[in-house]
C-alpha cells in the first residue's frame, strides 16, 4: 500500500516567488463609505520583540478595501488609545469618525502574541465587539485578517472574506517558452506561493470546500488530465486520464464528487466521479459542447455550458443526472456560470455588443445585470461571503484581476509587477 | 527500412555532386550542417536529420522532380499544415478539403504514419468552452481524414483551446491567426 501511494503523489517544488505580489488598487468605493478610525495597536513588550508585522495597518488596510469603509489616515488622529478607558470620544467625533478600533498586542511565550482589540460606536460611546486572541509570529497577517473579518460582520452584518486566499493561474513567456504558474495568494495579494509550475497549459483550478486542496487540469505529457494537489504538503494525484478533454473540475459541496468534462466519447460532456466509490456516472449526453460544471450550494443541480441550441447558454440539470433546461434567454453568448453562495444569483459570461462581460443572474426574477466594464471579461468567482465578485480582464495587451461587488458599486484591480494572471478563483472561507 | 534507403540516394548523390547542394526545403534562418552526411552515411537516417541541414538553394527544388519524402515537398499540398477557421465555426472550407484530402492520401498509403491534430481557438469566450470547440474543429478534420482512408490509429487529437495563442495581440488578425487546426507529423 505504501508502495501504491508513491506511485500516486509525488510532491511538487515550491518556489518562493520575489515580486510576485498581487497588487491591489481600489478604483471605485461606496459613496458614503462609512468613516472608521483603526489606531495603531500598542506593543506592551520589549522593543527588540516587537511583532514584524503592523497589525492594525493590515486591518485598516482590508477595511479600506472592501469599498465600504472610509479609514482615517494615522496622521490625522488627535490621540492614539490602546484601550477603552483611555478614549476620549469627543476627539473622534469632532474628526467625523463613527467607528472606532483600538488595540494591543502582548508576548506571549517565547514566540506567541496575545492580541485584544475593541470596536467602539462613537456617537454613542459604546463598545461593540471586543476579542483578545492569540496568535503566533507566523500568522500575524491571518489574524488581522481575521479581526478586519469580525469588524466587517459587526458593522456590515455579513461575515467578511479577508481572512481568505485567491488561487490564480500566471502566464509568462521569455524567449518563445511560456511558463504557467498555480498559485495561491492571501485575498490581499500577499504571500503569494506557486503550487504548480509548468511550460504546457494548466487550467481551471478549484478549491476543495475545506480549502485544503485544489483540483485542476494539466496537459501534461501531451495529453489532458485532472489533478488533485494537497495545497499544503504539495503531494498530487492524477484522478482521471481519459481520452480527449479531462477539464473542469468542480467540487460537490461535501467534498465528495467532482463534476467535470470529458470528451471521451466523442464530445465534451459532464460527468460526477464519486471519489469515494471510484463510480463515473454521465449527467449529460448530448452532441454539443457540455462543459463548465459547477455545483448549487446545496448539492442537488448543477449549471453547465451548452451550445445545443446552437449558441452557448446555461443549463440546469439535477446533479444526479435527468433532464437540462434552459436557465439564460438575454443575450446570445452566456457561459461558465457559478452560484453564490446563498444560491440565489448566478455569476456567468455574458456576450453584449461582441464584449464579453461579467454579469449576475437572479435565479428568482430572471433579471440580468451586467457588473463588469471590459471586452473580454472571464472567469468570474464569487467571494466566499457573496460580497464581491472576482474576474479577469484585460489592462491594454495584459491580463489582470479585477473584483466588483455584487451591486457593481465598489470596484478593485489587482495587476502583477509582470506577466499575465487570469482564472482567479475564491477560497473557502477558513474554519477557525 | 526499404524506403528510408531509397529516399537517401539521391541526397547523397547530391551531395557527391555539389557539396552545398541539399534536396531538402530549408526554413528561414536554418544553417548549413554536416547532418546529412552524417546521416547517410551511417545508414541510419531519419526524416528529423535533414530538417536541419542544407543550404538555401533552389536548384534541387525543381517541380516535379521531388525524390525525397512528400512531406519536406515544399511545393506539396501536404506543405501546408495549418488549417483555419471561422469565428466559433469547426466547419470545412473548400480550400481546407483539398489540403486534408492530400494528407489523407499520404496518411493512407504511408500507415505506419500517424498524426497529431492541435485544435484551437481564439481568446474570445470561456476557456472551457474554447477547449471544446478546439476539439470540435480538430475533430472535424479527423473526420475528413478518416472518410478518406485514414485509419483511426493514425490520428491523435488534443485540443489546447485558447491556451498555445500563435499570435498574442488582442485584433482581429490575430484572433484568425489562433482559430486553427495543426496537423503535426
Amino acid at each position: 500500500m505504501k508502495y501504491l501511494l508513491l506511485i500516486l503523489f509525488w510532491p511538487l517544488s515550491w518556489q518562493p516567488a520575489a515580486n510576485a505580489e498581487l497588487t491591489i488598487e481600489i478604483t471605485e468605493g461606496v459613496e458614503g463609505a462609512l468613516p472608521i478610525a483603526v489606531v495603531p495597536f500598542r506593543w506592551q513588550g520589549k522593543t527588540q520583540t516587537s511583532p514584524r508585522e503592523d497589525v492594525s495597518a493590515i486591518i485598516q488596510a482590508d477595511l479600506h478595501r472592501s469599498g465600504r469603509f472610509k479609514t482615517l489616515p494615522r496622521n490625522d488622529m488627535l490621540a492614539k488609545p490602546a484601550s477603552g478607558d483611555e478614549v476620549e470620544f469627543k476627539d473622534w467625533r469632532v474628526l467625523g469618525v463613527e467607528n472606532l478600533v483600538v488595540g494591543q498586542i502582548q508576548p506571549n511565550g517565547s514566540k506567541g502574541f496575545i492580541i485584544r482589540f475593541q470596536l467602539f460606536d462613537v456617537f454613542r460611546g459604546e463598545q461593540l465587539t471586543g476579542y483578545s486572541i492569540p496568535t503566533t509570529a507566523g500568522s500575524l497577517r491571518t489574524t488581522a485578517h481575521h479581526i478586519a473579518d469580525l469588524i466587517y460582520e459587526q458593522l456590515i452584518g455579513v461575515p467578511g472574506a479577508f481572512a481568505t486566499r485567491v488561487a490564480y493561474i500566471t502566464s509568462k513567456t521569455e524567449g518563445g517558452n511560456t511558463q504557467v504558474d498555480l498559485r495561491i495568494a492571501d485575498a490581499d495579494g500577499y504571500s503569494p506561493e506557486t503550487i504548480v509550475s509548468s511550460d504546457v497549459p494548466l487550467m481551471s483550478p478549484a478549491w476543495s470546500p475545506d480549502g485544503r486542496k485544489i483540483a485542476y487540469a494539466s496537459s501534461e505529457k501531451g495529453s489532458w488530465g485532472i489533478y488533485i494537489q494537497e495545497v499544503y504538503t504539495g503531494r498530487r494525484q492524477k484522478v482521471t486520464a481519459f481520452k480527449g478533454i479531462n477539464s473542469a473540475p468542480a467540487w460537490s459541496p461535501d467534498g465528495r464528487k467532482l463534476a467535470m468534462t470529458l470528451s471521451k466519447d466523442g464530445n465534451p460532456d459532464i460527468f460526477v466521479f464519486d471519489m469515494t466509490t471510484r463510480k463515473l456516472r454521465p449527467i449529460t449526453r448530448h452532441y454539443a459542447i457540455d462543459t463548465e460544471p459547477s455545483w448549487s450550494p446545496d448539492g442537488r443541480h448543477l449549471v453547465f455550458t451548452s451550445d445545443r441550441g446552437g449558441k452557448p447558454q446555461i443549463y440546469r440539470v439535477p446533479s444526479f443526472g435527468g433532464k437540462a433546461e434552459r436557465v439564460t434567454f438575454q443575450n446570445a453568448y452566456n457561459a461558465r456560470a457559478s452560484y453564490s453562495p446563498d444560491g440565489k444569483l448566478l455569476t456567468l459570461v455574458t456576450r453584449e455588443d461582441g464584449r464579453y462581460r461579467i454579469a449576475v443572474l437572479d435565479l428568482a426574477s430572471g433579471v440580468m445585470q451586467v457588473l463588469s466594464r471590459g471586452d473580454l471579461d472571464e472567469s468570474p468567482s464569487f467571494a466566499p461571503n457573496g460580497s464581491m465578485i472576482i474576474y479577469a480582464t484585460k489592462a491594454g495587451r495584459r491580463s489582470v484581476l479585477a473584483a466588483v461587488s455584487v451591486d457593481g458599486r465598489v470596484r478593485q484591480k489587482l495587476a502583477l509587477q509582470e506577466g499575465d494572471v487570469r482564472e482567479p478563483v475564491w477560497s473557502p472561507l477558513q474554519k477557525n | 527500412m526499404f524506403t528510408i534507403m531509397t529516399r537517401w540516394v539521391p541526397v547523397t548523390l547530391c551531395l557527391l555532386i555539389f557539396a552545398g547542394c541539399s534536396s531538402s526545403p530549408t526554413k528561414e534562418g536554418e544553417q548549413e550542417g554536416a547532418e546529412v552526411t552524417e546521416q547517410s552515411t551511417g545508414g541510419s537516417g531519419t526524416y528529423e536529420g535533414t530538417e536541419g541541414a542544407g543550404a538555401t538553394t533552389s536548384a534541387a527544388s525543381e517541380a516535379g522532380s521531388w525524390s525525397g519524402d512528400p512531406l519536406d515537398d515544399p511545393y506539396s499540398l501536404l506543405a501546408t499544415r495549418i488549417l483555419y477557421f471561422d469565428f466559433d465555426q469547426s466547419s470545412i472550407g473548400m480550400d481546407n478539403r483539398e489540403i486534408i484530402r492530400a494528407h489523407a492520401e499520404y496518411l493512407a498509403s504511408n500507415p505506419h504514419v500517424s498524426v497529431r491534430l492541435e485544435g484551437h481557438a481564439d481568446e474570445r469566450g470561456t476557456r472551457e468552452y474554447n477547449l471544446g470547440l478546439g476539439e470540435r474543429r480538430a475533430n472535424a478534420v479527423r473526420s475528413l481524414l478518416m472518410a478518406e482512408g485514414v485509419a483511426d490509429n493514425q490520428i491523435i487529437v488534443i485540443s489546447y483551446g485558447e491556451e498555445r495563442p500563435a499570435s498574442m495581440m488582442n485584433n482581429e488578425e490575430s484572433w484568425a491567426l489562433n482559430r486553427r487546426v495543426e496537423l503535426v507529423y
